[in-house]
């Protein structure tokens, strides 16, 4: 069962590396692209790395394939306080460039407003968003910010389908990550019958250690190229796996050893997870972070839909590893015995598996997916101390949808919730859209209370 | 270090409408959770909808407030019965992610931009308190002079939450000692017992819902009364949570186990406070290990500890009896 262990641990790095590289290699295709397009095509201008910064952006018309310019637009930037600090009008080209007085330390975390000029515009062109005639630009980072402003209707004009589709692709690449987090949570609650409210800490333990090292000084380069970020990710991702058999050893194990009830446990991991998310706040302040590289990316333009690199390599990474769990807990011993584990402890013991090994490797394996998700999910929208928490009841959602304490079940629920999320935003405020998904749980245990996937038993 | 200073205005927090407030909600808990046995993790709903419908009949829609109290109350037990028709024949952990999944839909719900001139937004509604306030009898400040004091809204706040802590612990007492609450406790010791006697157990844990609700609705009053104003973030998913520490540290399953919790619990949470800041501006903790943002933190570091701690040493809290609680305690 060693070697199960080492096989699992040997795979899922080598999954990550091999995904990290593809994105490496995403990122070098995204720069190369827009000059492979065909002038006079409606491209952003090129970020430089200076010691200003400026606002970048376009006005295209998505009437028309390909877009096209619009020119002679008047743009002007204003400061917090409502004064002009910059004024541009869009080139043939359709774009604009407008330095921000003073260096780069000068401008960090200020918000500068983009205003458009609607008057300036060409006849019968207006802007696809109404609301977009002003919008903030908070400097995070010390690059050039880029914004783009779309003229008309979506391309092609199938507002509704394309849409969907985008959501749709937006709900793939939050349900991967969503299903890695569930999985860990539902093969515990398998296993240990333990339903854990401080799964969700473990996701913000990912996340945060990501950025620690992400913060240390200097960059970590490979062949010239700074992969800082993705040797935080693989960090993160061992010490997340560390940090859950630590919590099984130290915390969980005695408990099981004293007999406590489920229900007790289930209220010990409720006040594990408030000390846990405020020593998060104590380490990492309220504020919402973000890792120091893939912030701002170009979108592929790939037919009507928008797609960064970066959530590609975000969802294939995820893909990868559910795939690789997926294989680990088919084929191999140590994956066995956890499905007979979590089928039915007692009988799985007395045919001879070690059950307390299997649940540490299961916290570490379940930990560890939990973290890789939390790095991913701050990779991909930012993170605060409370991001674990706060999908915490999606990730609940998800289990018990597919059917508490089955693996795949797990990812089924993911992605059937993380997918509604986003699509459902066609029709419901997207503020709401949690909601939904949470009304879709309690509907699903009205019709069928073991889940999807779950065995048909009572379940009260 | 002011000692007196702190201990004062601990005291304050101690007695004061938030104690009230956790009060009520934990009272409402143990008719769930300490004689039910119902794992229910969506207090902080019923509170919701409570202080949400007294608030928007009389700020949106201009009625009574005491229209508004009934209106309250009524959808305290709508709730029940919409959580409880999936959920009660389910297991303890499925009701409890149900419940916790209920209450923030109604926060959510509340708080959204679609519902902005019904219920505020974030934002949340205020000015419906001017009929309570008016029945004031207090002015000034009120309290021991030197030792604890109240402003005079606080004090009336107070009075009738006190009050209403009082009937409610009468009513449990009145309950739990009858045989309606001995099938309760039996319920929450073997279900499948009670079942073979013939009574119908889904019958008494709707009940038991609906009573434990209403007390969580009460709370919910309070909570928008004591400060005239509500909006979502007063009702959090941590508000049941803390709503529960209250209840295990007083002692799950005992008619009073609420109010010496809620007491305890708030003297403590202020008292941590009070110390962690005042140490973190006298200089007693380096400004480099603790800044003052991070000391208002520590009470909550500790009471998650505290809940663990409870939990696992102590499951019947200060006054409970061990026995009583025999579904945790093996």
């Amino acid at each position: 069962m060693q070697t199960g262990i080492r096989r699992i641990a040997g795979l899922l790095l080598a999954v990550v590396v091999a995904v990290l590289a593809l994105s490496g290699t995403a990122q070098a295709a995204a720069a190369a692209a827009p000059t492979a397009a065909d002038a006079p095509a409606c491209v952003l201008p090129e970020i430089t790395d200076d010691d200003t910064i400026s606002i970048l952006g376009r006005i295209c018309d998505t009437r028309e394939t390909p877009q096209t310019p619009v020119e002679g637009v008047d743009i002007t930037v204003e400061d917090e306080s409502g004064n002009v600090v910059g004024e541009a009008t869009t080139t043939a080209e359709g774009t604009f460039e407008i330095p921000l007085p003073g260096t780069t330390v000068d401008n960090l975390g200020k918000t500068f407003t983009v205003k458009v000029d609607e008057k300036s515009m060409p006849e019968g062109a207006a802007l696809r968003n109404p609301d977009d005639v002003t919008r903030d630009v908070q400097i995070n980072l010390d690059n050039d910010v880029s914004v783009s402003f779309p003229v008309g209707e979506a391309a092609g004009g199938e507002g509704i389908a394309t849409q969907g589709l985008q959501l749709l692709v937006g709900g793939i690449v939050f349900s991967t990550l969503l299903a890695m987090a569930a999985l860990g949570l539902s093969m515990i609650f398998g296993t240990t019958g333990l339903t854990n409210f401080a799964h969700g800490e473990l996701i913000t333990f990912g996340a945060l250690v990501a950025y620690a090292v992400d913060q240390l000084p200097g960059a970590i380069r490979i062949g010239g190229t700074d992969v800082t970020v993705v040797v935080a990710v693989i960090v993160s991702f061992i010490l997340s796996g560390v940090f859950g058999y630590l919590n099984d050893k130290a915390l969980w194990k005695p408990l099981r050893m004293r007999g406590t009830g489920v229900i007790a446990m289930m209220i010990v991991s409720i006040g594990l997870s408030i000390f846990l998310r405020n020593i998060f706040q104590y380490v990492a302040g309220g504020q919402n972070h973000n890792y120091s590289q893939y912030a701002a990316v170009q979108p592929w333009e790939i037919g009507p839909i928008l797609l960064t690199p970066k959530d590609t390599a975000v969802a294939l990474l995820g893909v990868a590893v559910l795939i690789a769990v997926s294989l680990l807990l088919q084929y191999t011993r140590i994956g066995k015995a956890t499905r007979a584990v979590a089928d039915n402890p007692a009988l799985a013991s007395s045919s001879g598996i070690n059950v307390e090994r299997v649940i540490a490797v299961v916290w570490t394996g379940g930990a560890a997916l939990a973290g890789l998700s939390g790095v991913l999910l701050g990779l991909t929208q930012g993170f605060d101390y409370q991001l674990g928490f706060k999908i915490l009841l999606l990730v609940f959602a998800a289990v018990v949808l597919g059917g508490l304490g089955t693996i795949w079940g797990a990812m089924l629920g993911a992605f059937i919730i993380g997918i509604f999320i986003e699509v459902s935003t066609l029709f419901i405020p997207s503020e709401l859209k949690f909601v939904g998904a949470l009304v879709v749980l309690i509907v699903v245990l009205l019709i069928r209370p073991q889940g999807l996937l779950g065995k048909a038993q009572r379940v009260g | 270090m002011d000692w007196q200073n702190i201990f004062s205005l601990a005291l304050q927090q101690g007695l004061g409408p938030s104690a009230v407030v956790y009060c009520l909600a934990a009272i409402g808990l143990n008719v769930h959770f300490g004689y039910t046995g119902l794992l229910n993790f969506g207090q902080a709903g019923f509170m919701a909808i409570g202080g949400y419908a007294m608030a928007s009949v009389v700020s949106t829609w201009g009625l009574p407030f005491w229209l508004g109290v009934v209106v309250g109350l009524l959808l305290a037990v709508v709730l029940a019965l919409l959580l409880g028709v999936p959920t009660l024949r389910l297991r303890a952990d499925y009701l409890a992610i149900v419940t916790i999944a209920a209450a923030e839909i109604i926060r959510q719900t509340v708080g959204s931009v679609s519902l902005l001139e019904y219920f505020g937004g974030q934002d949340g509604l205020t000015g419906f308190s001017d009929s309570f306030r008016s029945l004031n009898p207090f002015s000034g400040s009120i309290g021991i002079p030197g030792v604890v004091s109240w402003r005079a809204n606080d004090a009336w706040v107070m009075l009738v939450g006190w009050i209403l802590v009082v009937i409610c612990c009468l009513i449990v007492w009145l309950l739990m000692r009858s045989p309606w609450g001995r099938v309760l406790k039996s319920i929450r010791e073997d279900e499948d017992a009670v079942r073979s006697l013939g009574k119908n157990v889904y019958s008494y844990k709707m009940q038991s819902l609906i009573i434990g609700g209403v007390f969580g609705a009460l709370a919910g009053f309070i909570t928008a009364l004591k400060s005239a104003a509500i909006n979502p973030s007063f009702f959090a998913t941590d508000i049941t949570f803390f709503a529960y520490t209250v209840l295990l540290v007083g002692g799950a399953a005992r008619v009073l186990g609420p109010v010496a919790g809620a007491i305890i619990f708030w003297f403590l949470l202020s008292f941590l406070d009070l110390f962690f800041t005042q140490a973190a501006a006298t200089g007693l903790i380096p400004e480099s290990i603790m800044t003052s943002n991070q000391a208002s933190l520590m009470r909550f570091i500790f009471m998650g500890l505290a809940l663990m701690l409870l939990m696992i040493f102590r499951p019947q809290g200060i006054f409970g009896d061990r026995k009583e609680l025999a579904l945790d305690a093996r």
